[in-house]
């Protein structure tokens, strides 16, 4: 290497076989940050892009301004949604380790990130998520049958077998469809939001990228954008810290945090612990009430841990310690959210696994319904005429041809 | 020599050009430590460092914008992108930059940038990891456009890419980087040690960018490249027809003289890859092949490519041009008129 080069290149504080060292997550007290109105002006927000947004402390109290005051009720359910979520990801993870599947993306850790942010928000607003957002999906009530459905790619695909697995949509429960492309997202959720302004709705519209994404240049559109016309817009930035085997300083978290790239664009970036299911909530909540009168868009970043693969195409054991997740400072938010629950005598270890028990025999049950549409390997297949449609709204004449041109192919004994 | 799959091959093309030339630079995401997702760069980063072998963000448009960078400034910068179809962010980058910056500058500035991408369906990878865009690139004057079919062609090919001036478009078939495939996707995978191409030499040896002759004969002339190459011999084989089958290698430049010289000969033609078919890379072929060899043809030519849709998940096999698709279209210009 030449001596004296002054090319920096990030580098991970620890690899496979080092100890786990996260002191390079800047950490704020629970309770410690201050709250300052929804619509109070960008210059008084202070250091909220730089601090973390804590509610929840190690003793699982709830302390300070950010505290969404939740009732009973409410924090059940949302650990209800991240334990499903959770259960939900594992049995689709083992189903494709046994071939049934072809791809699958876990959000184990990250839960939080989806299921307090879309509790907080109305039922009309719409969002736009990436692809590690499961959590979106069951507090919109998308039928696990349906999921799965997406998953196998069978005739009971809302996507007709065109989307890889986990590429979920639902018009009705205003979740957009998911694109595997990075990014792409985020603009278009500013554009919805600009179109509700313009038409005098109250909807909001929210989107999630991960840390990584925000290189692509779609992530810098959208701040401009939804700085330049105050859009009624919540951008998620989900700081997992790992994309793929690239750690968040490749995306530029080394310098800053990703929540101060909201001031450079002039729009208020709240840093956020994405393990703290009520910091999640009231953060959001913040943002929607600023986008829901006038005062526009936020960034929110959620500091969170990828626990597991990118995919099930990687190996994370080939890039990060075994024992990274373990050693994450912020700690697992199922676990938080449950050993609050149970400090406030609304929950115990007896419910908590009447509950696991419970949800997984929920999978179980829509797993028999789904495959009954038909998996990878067997059971009733989509017909191959619906590859030609909806590549436009009325089929041209040369898409036309080509379907009777399959038929043709497959009807004839070529090799003789 | 050694036996080499087309990934083993590409990473030996890059070794030898990084060991060799200091101007040479990889770059791209997760292509550092980890060696890329297909482990392709694989060792490459513990061998020449880090200031050679470069992670870098998730930004296509970054990578290619940096590439050029990189190259106008003594550089010989590979760049992947990790998917083909994550090009697009760069595209603006390739064409309105890396494509004409020799032509707006008189040739006073050049990058001699290759960009490596991954290419083509046959993994299950649904619409954003299948897609063959060979063609949105030849269309851009001032691109080379290079898709080898083969890990020996793979490594020549790429050595000749990145001591090449010009920019390079790099596809790889991804179906074949583990062995070649012949479009039957139930059969067991060959692996390429079976095949006389799986064999490599370790050092520095260029393939020029020039079509081969990979399987001589008299009776049709099949013009091909990348996955197709196995999938039409494979076909014709079966069939039993004498077929003289092209390996074009590089669409830009695209060697018309080997084309047109075969199909004289043979009088009759079926153009195959892998990307959709209308306004296809076959569509340049068949209108150079008509002017130039009208009068021989007996047969209007044959095409066949993948169907003008986004790859489906669900219906890869039904999407992918394979051997019933090559064969119906041999049949047909073999019919006697």
């Amino acid at each position: 290497m030449n001596p004296k080069s002054r090319l920096h290149v990030p580098s991970p504080p620890a690899r496979p076989g080092q100890a786990p060292d996260f002191s390079y997550v800047q950490l704020s007290p629970a309770g410690a940050v201050p709250k300052p109105e929804p619509n109070a002006r960008l210059a008084d927000l202070g250091g909220l892009d730089t601090s973390l947004i804590r509610v929840l402390d190690d003793q699982h109290r709830a302390l300070g301004p950010w505290d969404p005051h939740l009732d009973a009720h409410e924090l059940q359910l949302g650990l209800r949604y991240m334990l499903l979520t959770r259960l939900f990801d594992d049995r689709m993870q083992k189903i494709q380790r046994q071939g049934r599947m072809s791809f699958y993306m876990k959000s184990t850790g990250e839960e939080a990130c989806s299921v307090a942010a879309a509790m907080a928000l109305e039922p009309a607003d719409m969002l736009f998520p990436a692809y590690r957002n499961q959590g979106l999906q069951f507090v919109r009530g998308q039928p696990l049958v349906a999921l799965m459905c997406q998953l196998l790619s069978n005739t009971g695909d809302m996507c007709k077998g065109r989307q890889l697995p986990v590429m979920y949509h639902s018009a009705k429960a205003r979740l957009f469809s998911i694109s595997g492309n990075l990014a792409t997202q985020f603009p278009q959720a500013v554009g919805w939001a600009m179109a509700a302004a313009i038409k005098g709705e109250d909807h909001i519209a929210a989107t999630w990228t991960g840390e990584g994404s925000t290189a692509e240049a779609d992530f810098h559109y959208a701040l401009l954008f939804a700085s330049v016309y105050r859009a009624p817009v919540i951008l998620n930035v989900v700081n997992n810290q790992w994309a793929i085997s690239t750690f968040q300083g490749f995306a530029g978290g080394e310098q800053s945090s990703f929540a101060a790239r909201g001031p450079g664009y002039g729009i208020p970036g709240l840093r956020v612990d994405g393990n703290d299911f009520l910091a999640v909530y009231a953060a959001t909540q913040w943002a929607a009430a600023r986008a829901r009168t006038g005062t526009g868009a936020t960034l929110i970043e959620l500091v969170t841990y990828r626990a597991s693969a990118h995919s099930t195409s990687d190996d994370p054991a080939r890039y990060r310690p075994k024992d990274d997740y373990e050693n994450w400072p912020l700690g697992d938010p199922l676990e938080r959210l449950k050993q609050h629950l149970i400090l406030k005598g609304d929950w115990s270890e007896e419910r908590h696994s009447a509950l696991s028990q419970e949800l997984d025999e929920m999978i179980s049950l829509a797993w028999k319904e789904a495959v009954t549409f038909g998996t990878l390997t067997d059971g009733p297949r989509l017909n191959a005429d619906q590859m030609f449609e909806d590549v436009f709204k009325e089929m041209p004449a040369h898409l036309r041809e080509q379907q009777q041109q399959l038929h043709i192919e497959q009807a004839t004994p070529w090799r003789k | 020599m050694a036996q080499m799959n087309m990934i083993q091959a590409l990473n030996s093309a890059m070794d030898v050009m990084l060991g060799q030339d200091p101007a040479v630079i990889v770059l791209g995401e997760d292509v550092g430590f980890f060696g890329g997702v297909f482990r392709c760069t694989d060792g490459l980063q513990r061998k020449y460092g880090e200031h050679r072998v470069l992670d870098t963000p998730i930004a296509e448009g970054g990578i290619i914008a940096a590439a050029i960078g990189m190259g106008v400034n003594g550089l010989r910068p590979v760049a992947e992108v990790q998917f083909a179809d994550y090009v697009y962010p760069g595209y603006d980058q390739i064409v309105s930059e890396l494509a004409r910056l020799r032509y707006r500058s008189a040739g006073d500035f050049f990058a001699p940038v290759t960009v490596r991408m991954p290419c083509g369906g046959g993994i299950r990878g649904g619409q954003t990891h299948s897609q063959s865009p060979e063609v949105l690139f030849a269309h851009v004057c001032g691109l080379k456009v290079v898709m080898p079919s083969n890990p020996y062609d793979a490594k020549g090919l790429l050595i000749a890419a990145i001591e090449d001036d010009d920019p390079v478009i790099f596809l790889e078939p991804k179906r074949l980087y583990n062995g070649p495939f012949d479009g039957e996707p139930d059969k067991p995978a060959v692996p390429w040690t079976a095949h006389p191409k799986g064999e490599v030499p370790l050092g520095h040896y260029r393939v020029p960018f020039k079509a081969e002759i990979v399987k001589a004969g008299t009776e049709v002339s099949v013009i091909t490249y990348g996955t197709m190459v196995h999938v039409a011999e494979a076909a014709a084989r079966v069939l039993g027809i004498d077929a003289e089958i092209i390996d074009l290698r590089t669409i830009v430049p695209l060697d018309v003289h080997t084309i047109v010289e075969s199909v004289r000969r043979t009088g009759r033609c079926v153009i195959a890859h892998e990307a959709t078919r209308f306004a296809g890379f076959g569509a340049e072929l068949s209108a150079t092949i008509q002017e130039q060899c009208f009068w021989e043809l007996e047969a209007p030519i044959g095409r066949v490519g993948g169907w003008d849709t986004p790859y489906p998940h669900a219906f890869e096999w039904e999407y992918f041009a394979g051997q019933a698709r090559v064969g119906l279209a041999l049949k047909a210009v073999m019919e006697p008129v």
